[in-house]
């Protein structure tokens, strides 16, 4: 009798049971979708200039574009997190007025054009801009058209997916741990340092990694704000776009090791990111 | 009765207001008291924990610990200790790390606090589990974990919220036993929230029974146990309650008629008998004892402990025990009428 239930069970439980197939109207978008995606990826590897590669690899100009990109994109991300976890925090889990609107604006670069968000910058801290021309004045410090210049860029448009992200992550954590924590005599900032952001630590990394790829494939807020220096301001993405106009092989070429260097870290990632998001 | 304000020990009066729901609890307690705060689901007994914890803020009132005014003292500065309900016990770190986090952040050294943790858990009997985190410890031995870190930054005050209700009932005898004896070694207040009045029995030295964010009634548990002055109460000790005005050996009850009792009393009173005391008749008694008799219609059956409990209404709303032999033999059904008697000598009448 019981062992004849538990067979109506495991029978039940059975990912596909008969006529429950995948519908046609939901399976063709699906793979329409799917082909998108993947179609450009595969020409880009199969219009790839693969005899001069090597030579094209080689060009001290590529590395240093790709070495530029990694250290402006790595350290963009750091800042996000200095600034972007405590930000998450502020919004998550306090109440002052106006934060709904806070909240909208730290989104706003998620939907402002990136070439817009170059000029916003140049305005702020542009050599006239209304900080800008203070740090000139006083610490003889110019932004626009410095390899600082593309970091500051980066982080301008990665900071928001880092705040989303982390704020997602801190709403979902049980808010009694820094209660508990509280009740045992640690401040709000030890509470928070102890606690709360190794529960969050898996939510933080996954922003993280938002960030990076965002500011790693940055480019419209870059050539506005930092313009375009080879082994200053010239990122992957600016020489790839540049090697288009006049070097078509030169572009595939620097685009392939754009997409190599993402799928490593997405595979490096997946683990974390699987998890937290 | 006018309590002093003790120097010594809790004296508070919580009043918190959110919403329309309002909590107004006075509260007092000597060092080495343990005060149950008793009462259903949402009668408050969780917000008063809060209040006191410093985790909700008190809308009025006072609340002193040894002397120390602590109303306005945020929960981090507090010498407070909380067991909370399902314990929340930090994840990521040690039971020896969640011991020790309390005595880190009140200012001891990494290894003064770490030794203080492992003498605790040593007490609490759990020596060989110092590493492993939360997730790979058993309900019985998170609870004392809980209990060693509360306890670890020496509290004034103790609170525990609910502590055995998320233990299955084997483990929760055996907690139970263990968590009054580390209850009757500590030396400052306890106030422990239940809605279980086992619990609150054999844990607590003093009931406070809240409902609907008033205090109904305190005193000894055997005290409360005997003379409930709520259904609520009367329910959680099993006893059938009434009130009515006593006229020397008879009280008139508000639902009607009349019993007989012992007790010589005059004014407001309560009647009160168990549902054993009750015994049930197909057909009017003749010649029977018992003066208290009411006609009456079973509304349902139940079976209770290895008796059948039969709720009752008609003349007298009640509940009566019987064992499931006399049940058959009387053909009892819902619907069915019976007559229900209950001698004087089993009611108890005390002033209201």
């Amino acid at each position: 009798m019981t062992s004849t239930a538990q067979d109506t069970r495991r029978k039940a439980r059975r990912p596909r049971a008969p006529g429950r197939g995948v519908p046609p109207a939901l399976l063709a978008p699906a793979l329409i979708g799917l082909a998108f995606l993947l179609v450009p990826l595969l020409a880009l590897v199969v219009r790839a200039p693969w005899r001069d590669l090597p030579e094209q690899l080689t060009s001290p100009a590529v590395w240093d574009a790709l070495r530029l990109s990694l250290v402006c994109a790595t350290t963009a991300t750091a800042l996000s997190l200095v600034v972007g976890v405590p930000l998450a925090w502020l919004l998550a889990r306090t109440d002052f007025p106006g934060r709904s609107l806070v909240r909208a604006l730290v989104t706003l670069p998620l939907v402002l054009p990136p070439v817009v968000g170059g000029v916003a910058l140049l305005l702020a801290l542009g050599r006239n801009g209304i900080v800008g021309r203070w740090l000139d004045e006083w610490f003889g410090v110019t932004l626009p058209f410095t390899t600082a210049g593309v970091v500051l860029a980066e982080t301008f448009v990665a900071l928001p997916f880092l705040v989303i992200s982390v704020e997602g992550t801190l709403r979902a954590a049980d808010p009694r741990f820094e209660e508990a924590a509280a009740t045992l005599g640690a401040s709000r900032f030890t509470a928070f340092r102890r606690v709360t952001l190794p529960l969050i630590a898996p939510g933080v990394a996954a922003g993280a990694v938002l960030a990076w790829a965002r500011a790693l494939g940055e480019f419209g807020a870059t050539i506005t704000f930092a313009g375009n220096f080879p082994g200053r301001t010239q990122t992957m993405p600016l020489a790839v776009y540049l090697a288009l106009q006049n070097d078509p092989a030169a572009a595939i070429a620097l685009s392939l090791v754009l997409l190599a260097v993402s799928v490593a870290v997405l595979a490096g990632l997946r683990d974390r990111w699987t998890r937290a998001v | 009765m006018t309590r002093h304000p003790p120097s010594q020990g809790l004296d508070a009066r919580l009043v918190v207001e959110h919403g329309s729901f309002r909590l107004d609890v006075a509260l007092s307690a000597a060092p080495g008291d343990v005060v149950a705060l008793l009462g259903p689901n949402g009668a408050g007994k969780t917000t008063a924990l809060r209040a006191l914890a410093g985790l909700a803020p008190l809308t009025d009132g006072h609340l002193r610990l040894d002397g120390a005014d602590l109303a306005r003292t945020p929960p981090e500065s507090r010498p407070v200790g909380v067991v909370f309900q399902d314990y929340l016990l930090f994840p990521h770190l040690t039971a020896l790390d969640n011991v020790a986090f309390g005595p880190r952040c009140r200012g001891a050294g990494r290894s003064e606090a770490r030794a203080r943790a492992a003498a605790w858990l040593e007490r609490m009997g759990l020596a060989e589990h110092v590493g492993a985190k939360p997730k790979r410890l058993s309900g019985g031995q998170a609870q004392r974990v809980a209990l060693a870190r509360a306890l670890a930054t020496d509290p004034r005050l103790l609170l525990l919220d609910e502590p055995l209700a998320a233990l299955d009932a084997r483990t929760r005898l055996e907690v139970r036993a263990q968590l009054r004896r580390h209850l009757a070694d500590f030396e400052a207040v306890a106030v422990l929230v239940t809605h279980d009045p086992l619990d609150a029995m054999v844990l607590a030295d003093r009931l406070v029974v809240v409902e609907r964010g008033r205090v109904v009634q305190e005193g000894a548990p055997a005290d409360i146990a005997r003379h409930p002055r709520t259904d609520y109460i009367a329910q959680l000790v099993g006893l059938n309650l009434y009130r009515g005005r006593a006229d020397g050996h008879t009280v008139r009850l508000d639902a009607g008629p009349k019993v007989s009792t012992t007790e010589d009393l005059s004014g407001p009173a309560f009647v009160a008998f168990p549902p054993g005391a009750v015994t049930l008749y197909r057909d009017r008694p003749t010649g029977s004892s018992a003066r208290n008799l009411w006609r009456c219609e079973v509304a349902g059956l139940e079976s209770h402990g290895d008796q059948i409990r039969v709720e009752l209404t008609g003349e007298l709303p009640l509940a009566a025990d019987l064992t499931a032999v006399a049940v058959a033999e009387l053909g009892l059904h819902p619907g069915a009428p019976v007559w229900a008697a209950v001698k004087a000598t089993q009611t108890h009448a005390y002033p209201a």
